[in-house]
């Protein structure tokens, strides 16, 4: 189905800028599924102005302070409205010594569209849209992510694997919001690496690809592989991990793994790519991920 | 849905002006006569609707006015005037980097966030600045060497 972008807000909504997490919960509670959370608005807004949602409750996380900030103590505890600017700049600037062991999130960020979507755009609202697509729900599945997710009445974390259901779902309920992610500190021997195929740089990928290697030796210890727009969610590619762990690194590991990664995922072609370049394109960026990731081992 | 009372600073001056929350930063901006803030596309993609807020280049087409109260909003005017042009103003006209012109008012904001950061940008830091700005009519390239001849003049004035 086509829709058109009307340019207005023909829709009317309510809206509310709660100062805290509690206050959210309480209108999340009172409205339910007749409202709609607003970080950066970057996805709603569009979604809106398409006439595709007509919340008539908007919720904005703008001035909830605890929701933009980011603390580190064994983890990095991300508030969901973060902006994809302010992460980066975070990781940049307090974790040089993190550099190549987060080195996929510093370049998904870098890679996330234009400075201006960058400055406006969220982590939470990348992953609670649920884009098959987003950026960052590859990376974050590869640093084994988890999201803490609240309501009126419960609070709960859980893995970022179990977050996503099908495009445009997630688990979450009527009456829940996100409010932190955490990312585990990665131990000293891991590297990782992004990889993003778009038709220019400041758009949404065709294809997405992130790695995570753990190293000991010439030996891979551990790993993660996983990919964005290549299925329904955002995909592990756990047929390639198994034949990734315990092994010998070298090219031709990469190049096996990669393809591995190209025959398990389940692309469909759309208006942004063919599902048989998704594949082929899949195969390439997976093995050069793994080739930096490697090279990003400390 | 009941229009409230908002705040609005630009380019220095306030405004008082009632708004529904449902109107965009955009549509605000242009209907108080600040038809130097370009609509685009509507979603994000084009640029043509960058606004500085604090400081920071966003696009206004997506971004609730009740957003901007008691922030400082810039737009391509606030820069200078035109017996007092910005650097950027300036060169983009000596290099003739405008054709129909209506990508210009994105583009010089988003140079103008680039340079407050990075007085001088290097040709890399210049393209990522631009890339949310798209333009129809001139392949960039003139706009590239217009912001390059900007952060030039402005270097060689900068205090040392
Ligand atoms: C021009 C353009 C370019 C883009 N480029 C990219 C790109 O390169 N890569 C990419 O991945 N994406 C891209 N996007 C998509 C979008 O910017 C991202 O998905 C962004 O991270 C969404 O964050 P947001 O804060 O703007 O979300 P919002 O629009 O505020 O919210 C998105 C959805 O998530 C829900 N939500 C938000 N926060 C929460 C929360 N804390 N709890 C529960 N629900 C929540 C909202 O209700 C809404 O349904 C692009 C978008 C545009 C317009
Ligand atoms: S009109 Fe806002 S980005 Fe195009
Ligand atoms: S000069 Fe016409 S769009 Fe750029």
């Amino acid at each position: 189905m086509l829709s058109t972008n009307t340019h207005i807000l023909f829709s009317e909504f309510e809206y509310h800028a709660p100062t805290t997490v509690n206050e959210v919960a309480e209108l999340l509670s009172e409205y339910g599924d007749s409202a709609r959370v607003m970080a950066g608005g970057t996805d709603l807004l569009v979604q809106m102005k398409m006439e595709r949602r007509r919340p008539a409750h908007v919720i904005s996380l703008q001035r909830i302070n605890e929701l933009h900030t980011i603390t580190q103590n064994g983890a990095l505890t991300i508030g969901a409205a973060t902006a994809i600017r302010a992460l980066d700049q975070y990781v940049t600037l307090n974790h040089p010594s993190l550099g190549a062991r987060l080195e996929s999130l510093s370049a998904a960020c870098n890679l996330f569209s234009s400075v201006q979507i960058m400055h406006m755009a969220t982590l939470g609202g990348n992953l609670c849209n649920a884009s098959p697509a987003a950026d960052t729900a590859p990376v974050l599945l590869t640093c084994d992510a988890t999201v803490t997710i609240k309501s009126k009445t419960a609070e709960k974390t859980v893995p970022l694997a179990d977050f996503f259901v099908g495009p445009g779902k997630t688990i979450l309920g009527p009456n829940e919001f996100v409010t932190y992610i955490q990312i585990p500190l990665p131990a000293q021997n891991t590297g990782s690496a992004f990889r993003k195929i778009s038709r220019v740089v400041a758009d949404i990928s065709q294809v997405c690809a992130a790695v995570t290697i753990v190293r000991d030796g010439n030996i891979v210890q551990d790993a993660r592989i996983a990919l964005g727009s290549v299925a329904p969610v955002p995909f592990c590619a756990e047929q390639a991990r198994a034949a990734l762990v315990g092994e010998t690194f070298g090219p031709e590991l990469a190049e096996h793994v990669g393809n591995l990664a190209a025959q398990e995922i389940k692309p469909i072609s759309d208006v942004r790519a063919t599902s048989a370049y998704r594949r082929s394109v899949a195969f390439v960026i997976v093995r050069d991920a793994l080739m930096q990731a490697w090279d990003n081992c400390g | 849905m009941n229009p409230k009372l908002i705040s609005l600073t630009i380019n220095g001056s306030t405004h008082q002006v009632a708004l529904s929350p449902n109107t965009t930063l955009l549509h605000a901006l242009r209907d108080l006569g600040h038809t130097d803030v370009k609509s685009g596309c509507e979603k994000g993609d084009c640029g043509a609707c960058g606004v500085l807020i604090d400081g920071v280049v966003v696009n206004s087409c997506l971004l609730l006015a009740w957003l901007a109260e008691n922030k400082e909003l810039v737009t391509v005017a606030g820069l200078g005037t035109p017996d007092k042009p910005h650097p950027l103003h300036k060169a983009f006209v000596d290099l003739g980097a405008a054709q129909c012109g209506y990508c210009i008012p994105g583009m010089i904001l988003s140079a103008k966030a680039l340079l407050d950061q990075h007085p001088q940008p290097t040709d890399e830091q210049i393209r990522e600045s631009l890339s949310g700005n798209l333009c129809r009519c001139t392949g960039y390239v003139r706009i590239f060497e217009a912001v390059r001849v900007a952060a030039q003049e402005l270097g060689s004035t900068l205090p040392e």
